[in-house]
């Protein structure tokens, strides 16, 4: 089943998703890894309330494209922040890689394959530097994307696909 | 002596470093177009699909293959009747991947200070490994390797009276425990022997080896490790690795240092002689 998501998202949209549901996404989403997710916990620079955040960091903008390659990093290494990015109104996360139910309970944690950057960079139609643009390509920014490919990986119900 | 120019150095690692984060290597796309058709699991099957579609995509586009344009690591065999004239190696070889980096449009994930974490958006220095081999060629190959599995990757020194089996046991624990994290269908790269300093390396060389002959230990590990049912980025599936690779180097009496360097799919070496 194929199901489509836009962000802001309920709490009601999220409890229809189950583990290993494929989903697209539409709409806005917000994109940060390691250094903006040490920030954003000490003062969110933007509401949070409903929103997606998609770890990455993606490459330079060549002439004539929207953006760079842009896949995901590593879930994990969110885990200290994610908590607390939860409670300021974060519904959806998403990586690669394994995480812990308990990491991101109260939301829903989607997985995109990792190193199919290019192809990712297909579903993108609009990007802006939203915080910390010191950090280079590490800067929180905020896409909109048209039917990008996601797998529920952890749902509200706090089952994995992860064995 | 043959002269080389240190000019002809940076153009070709420049080159080089685009080609290698646009192109998967010809090697990998046909493990992975085998893989698709032994993957049993239908997410396996979509998601190896869309690493191949990925991989028309960057070449076509040039794109990276990954947003993660790695470290970039050059490796030179070095003829000894090589001069290099016209400036040094190190800024030749520098130069080239800052050039690539830009001019190629690839992400700069260097950084200049490990706990500053400040990055100087140049991606250098080039991890740079030399070997001296006889004759009057320059081999340089440039593989551009991404933080997600570096992070999978480990040593343990083991006993001079370890048996294999213990070893075994390390590197599929190894990939049990990180292979998930890795980008599966992952390339296990082992070193055995050597120093602590040594087995990674050795590990890392391994993986310059093109994907498709491998030894009958190696094959042996490789089906332990497709047994683990990870499969295409961890979601299940009998396609975890694509190939085990083994390097071998003496050691100390008293050591047996293994190191497991792990290899995502989206793997990328190119290389050129002079």
């Amino acid at each position: 089943m194929h199901i489509e998501l836009k962000a802001p998202l309920s709490e009601k949209e999220l409890m229809k998703l189950k583990v290993g549901d494929k989903v697209f996404i539409r709409g806005k989403i917000l994109v940060a890894r390691d250094l903006a997710h040490q920030k954003m916990v000490k003062k969110a620079p933007v509401d949070l309330n409903g929103s997606i955040i998609y770890y990455a960091s993606p490459t330079p903008r060549p002439p004539h494209h929207i953006i760079g390659s842009i896949g995901p990093t590593t879930a994990t290494r969110m885990d200290a922040f994610t908590p607390a990015l939860i409670k300021k109104g974060v519904k959806v996360t998403i990586g690669k890689g394994k995480r812990s139910p308990a990491v991101v309970a109260g939301s829903v944690y989607l997985v995109v394959p990792g190193g199919v950057a290019a192809l990712l960079s297909k579903s993108i139609i609009a990007t802006r530097v939203l915080a910390y643009p010191e950090l280079g390509s590490e800067a929180l920014q905020e896409i909109e994307v048209v039917d990008f490919p996601a797998i529920v990986g952890i749902d509200m119900k706090g089952r994995s696909i992860f064995k | 002596m043959k002269n080389i120019p240190a000019k002809k150095i940076t153009d070709t690692i420049k080159t080089l470093c685009i080609q290698a984060n646009t192109e998967l290597t010809s090697d990998v796309e046909n493990a992975l177009e085998q893989a698709l058709r032994q993957e049993t699991s239908k997410t396996g099957q979509e998601i190896l699909q869309q690493i191949l579609q990925n991989a028309k995509i960057a070449k076509r586009e040039k794109l990276p293959l990954c947003q993660d344009c790695g470290l970039a690591f050059i490796f030179l065999e070095i003829g000894q009747e090589v001069k290099i004239i016209g400036g040094s190696l190190q800024k030749a070889i520098n130069d080239g991947v800052k050039q690539g980096y830009k001019e190629g449009y690839l992400r700069k994930s260097t950084t200049a200070d490990p706990l500053t974490r400040e990055n100087p958006g140049t991606n250098l220095p080039a991890m740079i490994h030399t070997e001296i081999v006889p004759g009057n060629k320059l081999k340089i190959t440039v593989m551009t390797k991404g933080g997600g599995a570096e992070n999978c990757s480990t040593i343990k020194m083991f006993k001079p009276t370890s048996t294999q089996k213990e070893i075994d046991n390390f590197i599929v624990e190894t990939i049990k425990n990180n292979g998930a994290n890795a980008c599966p269908p992952i390339i296990v790269g082992v070193g055995i022997g050597g120093s602590f300093d040594q087995a990674p390396l050795l590990a890392k060389k391994s993986l310059l080896r093109k994907v498709g002959s491998q030894s009958k230990w190696e094959k042996e590990l490789l089906a332990k490790i497709n047994k683990l049912k990870i499969g295409p980025m961890g979601l299940g599936g009998n396609t975890t690795a694509l190939a085990v690779h083994i390097k071998q180097g003496p050691c100390h009496i008293s050591s047996l240092p293994v190191a497991v360097n792990i290899e995502c799919h989206a793997h990328r070496v190119k290389s050129a002689t002079i």
